[in-house]
This record gives C-alpha cells, sequence and structure tokens, in this order.
C-alpha cells in the first residue's frame, strides 16, 4: 500500500520537531526508520495515527489525505505503540476482540479474525490467558496480531522492541519481516537499535527532525563513503549535531 | 461507515468497560464504602441538627437519610466520572484511549460512548447503594428505581465530560487531589444534595445562587424527582441542556496532544 509524507512539519509550541520531512514508502516492502531518541520518530507516528493533528503538510494513504478522508485512512493503518496499550487484566482474545469491535467488526467476524490472527501468531492456547501472564515477546506479538486484526495495508510500529531481551528481539524482527514477505504488508519499523535494520532494507534516518537520508542501506552506505550502516549512522548524525552546534 | 459498525463499536466499548469492572470489582465495592459512611454516620449525626420540612417531591416528613440518598447517588457519579476522566488521558487507561482512538470512527462518537460506557458502570454501583439504603429507611416507589435511570445516565454522561474537559485543559488540575479540591467538594457542597437550598438562602444569599447557578444541582434535583416518580421541568431542562453543551465542547475540542496519551505531553 502506498504512503506519501509530503513536507510535513510540526512543533511543540516553540520548538520544532519535524521539520519539512517528505519520503514515500514502497508498497509491500520493510522500512526501517532510523533516529536516535528525540529524533522525532513517536512525533511522525502520531501524525500518521492522527493523534497528532497535522499543522503543515499532508500525509496520504492510497493518495487519500488523512486531512480530508481521516476515516478511510484510518482503516488502512495497523499500529504498535512504543508503550504497552493492551489491557493487562483482560484475556488475549478479549484485547483482540475489542479492537476488533472498535473497527466495526461483529462479534462472528471479529471471533473469526482473532481464531485467524492468534493461530498465525502461535498464541491459540494463550487466548483465554490475562495478558499480565504473558512474557514481554509475546505480548509484543499480541499487539501485532492485534494492529492486524481489521485487515491494514500499513502496518506501523514504534520502538516495537524496547524492553525486550536479544533473542526476543530478533524474533520479533524475523516475524514482522515474514509478515511483510508473505502478506505483502507495507511495514514502518522505528528503532534507534542498528542491529534491527538490514544493508537491503530501505532506510529512513531521522535526525533532530529532518530526513538526512532515505534509500537502501547499501547506497546509503555507498554515498556515505563508509563500511557499515552503523558507520553511515554516525557519520550523518554526527555532522548533523556538527551544522546545528555552529 | 455503516450503521452496523457504529453499533458493534459501541457494544465492544461497554463490554470491555464490564470487563474491566468484573476484574476490579474490590476496588468498586471498596468505592461504595465513602457515600456509605455519609449515609449510615453523616446522616445519623446531622439527623438531630437539620430538621427538613415538607418540601417536593416529599409527601409527607423524610428522616434526614431519605433527604440526602439522591445527592449521594449524583456523588457516587461525580467521584466515579472525575476519576474515570482523569484516567483516561493520564493513568491507567492511556493504552485502552490509544487504541480508541486509533478506530475509524468519528472520535467524538467514540469518547461518548466511552463516557457513556463509564457513566453505566457507575450506575450499576448507584444501584448497589440504593439497595443498602433501603435497609436505611430510604424507600422510593419501586418504580421510581427505573424512573431515575434516565437522569443517572444524564448526570454520567455531564460529569463524564465535564471531567474529560477538565483534564484535556486546565494543566494545574491533572491529578485526583486538585480535582477533588477545586471541582468535586465544591460542587458537591455547594449544592442541594446535603441540604434543600431555601436553608441556604436563609444563611447566604450569594451562596445559594451560586448553587442555583450549579449545574450539579440540578442533577441531584432531576434524580431526586425521578425517584419519587415527579418531574421537575428546570432540573431536567438543566441537565439535558449542560450535558449537551458539555459533551459538545468536551468532544469537539478533544486534544490528545494536549494528554499523555500520545506520549510526552506538548510544551
Amino acid at each position: 500500500m502506498s504512503i506519501e509524507v509530503d513536507r510535513v512539519s510540526f512543533q511543540y509550541g516553540r520548538r520544532p520537531v519535524l521539520r519539512e520531512v517528505s519520503f514515500d514508502l514502497t508498497p509491500s516492502a520493510f522500512h526501517a526508520m532510523l533516529g536516535p531518541n528525540g529524533a522525532g520518530k513517536s512525533t511522525l507516528f502520531g501524525l500518521i495515527t492522527r493523534l497528532l493533528a497535522l499543522q503543515s503538510g499532508d500525509i496520504k494513504l492510497r493518495g487519500r489525505s488523512l486531512r480530508k478522508q481521516p476515516a478511510a485512512a484510518m482503516q488502512e493503518i495497523g499500529v504498535v505503540f512504543q508503550q504497552n496499550a493492551l489491557d493487562m487484566d483482560l484475556t488475549v482474545r478479549q484485547n483482540l476482540m475489542y479492537h476488533a469491535a472498535l473497527h466495526g467488526l461483529s462479534r462472528k467476524a471479529a471471533r473469526q479474525r482473532c481464531d485467524e490472527e492468534l493461530a498465525r501468531f502461535e498464541l491459540t492456547e494463550r487466548g483465554n490467558d490475562a495478558v499480565r501472564q504473558l512474557n514481554g515477546g509475546h505480548r509484543r506479538r499480541v499487539e501485532i496480531a492485534r494492529a492486524l486484526l481489521h485487515r491494514p495495508g500499513l502496518l506501523l510500529l514504534d520502538e516495537p522492541t524496547v524492553g525486550l531481551d536479544v533473542p526476543s528481539r530478533q524474533g520479533l524482527n524475523a516475524h514482522v519481516r515474514r509478515l511483510c514477505a508473505e502478506d505483502g504488508l507495507t511495514v514502518l519499523w522505528a528503532t534507534h537499535l542498528i542491529e534491527e535494520v538490514e544493508r537491503q532494507d530501505r532506510v529512513l534516518i531521522l535526525h533532530q527532525g529532518q530526513l538526512l537520508a532515505d534509500g537502501h542501506g547499501d547506497s546509503i552506505c555507498e554515498a556515505q563513503g563508509q563500511p557499515t550502516l552503523a558507520d553511515t549512522f554516525q557519520a550523518l548524525t554526527g555532522a548533523a549535531s556538527q551544522t546545528e552546534s555552529n | 461507515m455503516r450503521l452496523a459498525q457504529y453499533w458493534h463499536c459501541f457494544i465492544g466499548i461497554q463490554i470491555r468497560e464490564w470487563l474491566r469492572f468484573w476484574q476490579q470489582r474490590t476496588r468498586f465495592a471498596s468505592a461504595l464504602v465513602r457515600p456509605l459512611l455519609w449515609l449510615a454516620v453523616f446522616a445519623a449525626g446531622f439527623r438531630a441538627v437539620l430538621g427538613v420540612s415538607i418540601i417536593p417531591p416529599y409527601a409527607t416528613y423524610i428522616t434526614y437519610e431519605t433527604y440526602i440518598a439522591p445527592g449521594l447517588c449524583g456523588m457516587i457519579i461525580l467521584f466515579n466520572s472525575m476519576q474515570g476522566a482523569l484516567s483516561m488521558v493520564y493513568d491507567r487507561e492511556l493504552g485502552s484511549m490509544r487504541v480508541l482512538l486509533m478506530s475509524p470512527l468519528p472520535r467524538p462518537f467514540l469518547l461518548v460512548t466511552k463516557l457513556l460506557a463509564m457513566g453505566v458502570v457507575s450506575i450499576g454501583q448507584v444501584y448497589v447503594f440504593l439497595f443498602i439504603a433501603f435497609f436505611f429507611d430510604v424507600e422510593p416507589p419501586a418504580l421510581g428505581y427505573l424512573a431515575v435511570f434516565p437522569a443517572l445516565l444524564l448526570t454520567a454522561l455531564m460529569l463524564g465530560a465535564l471531567g474529560l474537559i477538565i483534564a484535556t485543559w486546565v494543566k494545574q488540575l491533572e491529578n485526583f487531589a486538585g480535582v477533588m479540591n477545586f471541582v468535586i467538594f465544591p460542587m458537591f457542597f455547594l449544592s442541594s444534595a446535603l441540604y434543600p437550598l431555601w436553608k441556604m438562602q436563609d444563611a447566604s444569599p450569594v451562596l445559594y445562587w451560586i448553587c442555583q447557578i450549579n449545574p450539579f444541582t440540578h442533577a441531584v434535583e432531576a434524580i431526586r424527582f425521578a425517584l419519587y416518580l415527579q418531574w421537575n421541568s428546570v432540573a431536567f431542562g438543566v441537565l439535558v441542556g449542560v450535558t449537551v453543551v458539555l459533551a459538545l465542547i468536551a468532544t469537539a475540542g478533544f486534544r490528545p496532544q494536549r494528554t499523555r496519551i500520545v506520549g510526552a505531553r506538548a510544551a
């Protein structure tokens, strides 16, 4: 599914958080948005999900403006927030059913989708467990399953591996990549951890509210004359900070 | 969006609220202690001090317990609504609010449905309170329990909307202690919940008029009259009017970036 971010700027009070950010995402591909804490990733996600109101610029999903057709756009988006957004005291299934209802699915249709998603995420046996009883990795999987219940074309994940151990992080990353390849889902994965990004990924580097690079990992490294993504990231963000302080 | 989708969403939000209620039933039970203390202890102590003459909707002399029961029903809703609205934008409910706001259905619909769902759970508590109050000789007519429902629902929506407005726009009141001191107590004490307003008029005409313009007074009177199967057009008129206005302001003026729903609160 196509998404187009067009000259989006945003400021909290007088403090600019995003400055003229523009990019578009390739349908059915995995995109990594790389940026240190405070780069503006969560603000950008807030704008795409309409938690924040657009101040300038526009965001289009399948050519439909978020400003003009918000309902149609929201049907296309599945989100996994940085902070846990599950009801810890309710069961996995109750959490999923709530989300399905919010998207207007009937109880019958919702039950069917829940069964499908739980099976796909190998969580069928945990369906009636309270979320509190699950470990961090499983909770994240439940959140992804929930985000996909209404069959969106775009999956946004804002630092989804925060608080997870290394094996869980790797497992989750591989899982989302599989979904992307198998279901043709467009994925935007925001992170500050370079090890979650592969060189062949489309990479967007966000730093201090500006998009410093947009392209495949390999080509960004080549353009910067750096051997690894980590070096490239360091070079770009270091140079930008230097310019900013001058 | 089709009508059926609105319906499924409405029901889904109600179910979730009841599931949470069931998970936290001990907390809800303990919330009943406050009004029951007022009924069993405060009312007993003040019974001798405050003589209540025959005033509508009562046909005869009543005990002080009978007089304050409708006000205590309002108090249950007042506390719950304020606490609920604060938790929607500051703490326990943040995650569920993020999920709620991801729905493609219009935000005013989602927020009003959420306030109604919280209100219905409060009303469940009110009915438990009225059941216990029956044993303290608060005995409204049987049909009164049914007739009072719309008044309770409107009160819950009005106070929930007020709570949401305060929680979204008044930065200084983002904790429950602040809301208790500056909203709940003034609203409760400057109303007809604990004393008939003619007594207030004797004491201070200024306070009397403040009580008169306090919408909580009219909510309590609407509950009182409905519970005794009588119609009070002023109380109901004010209650409906204020509820509509506050619900419009709360939903149209709702800005997630002014809350903790987005993450860090905007400067």
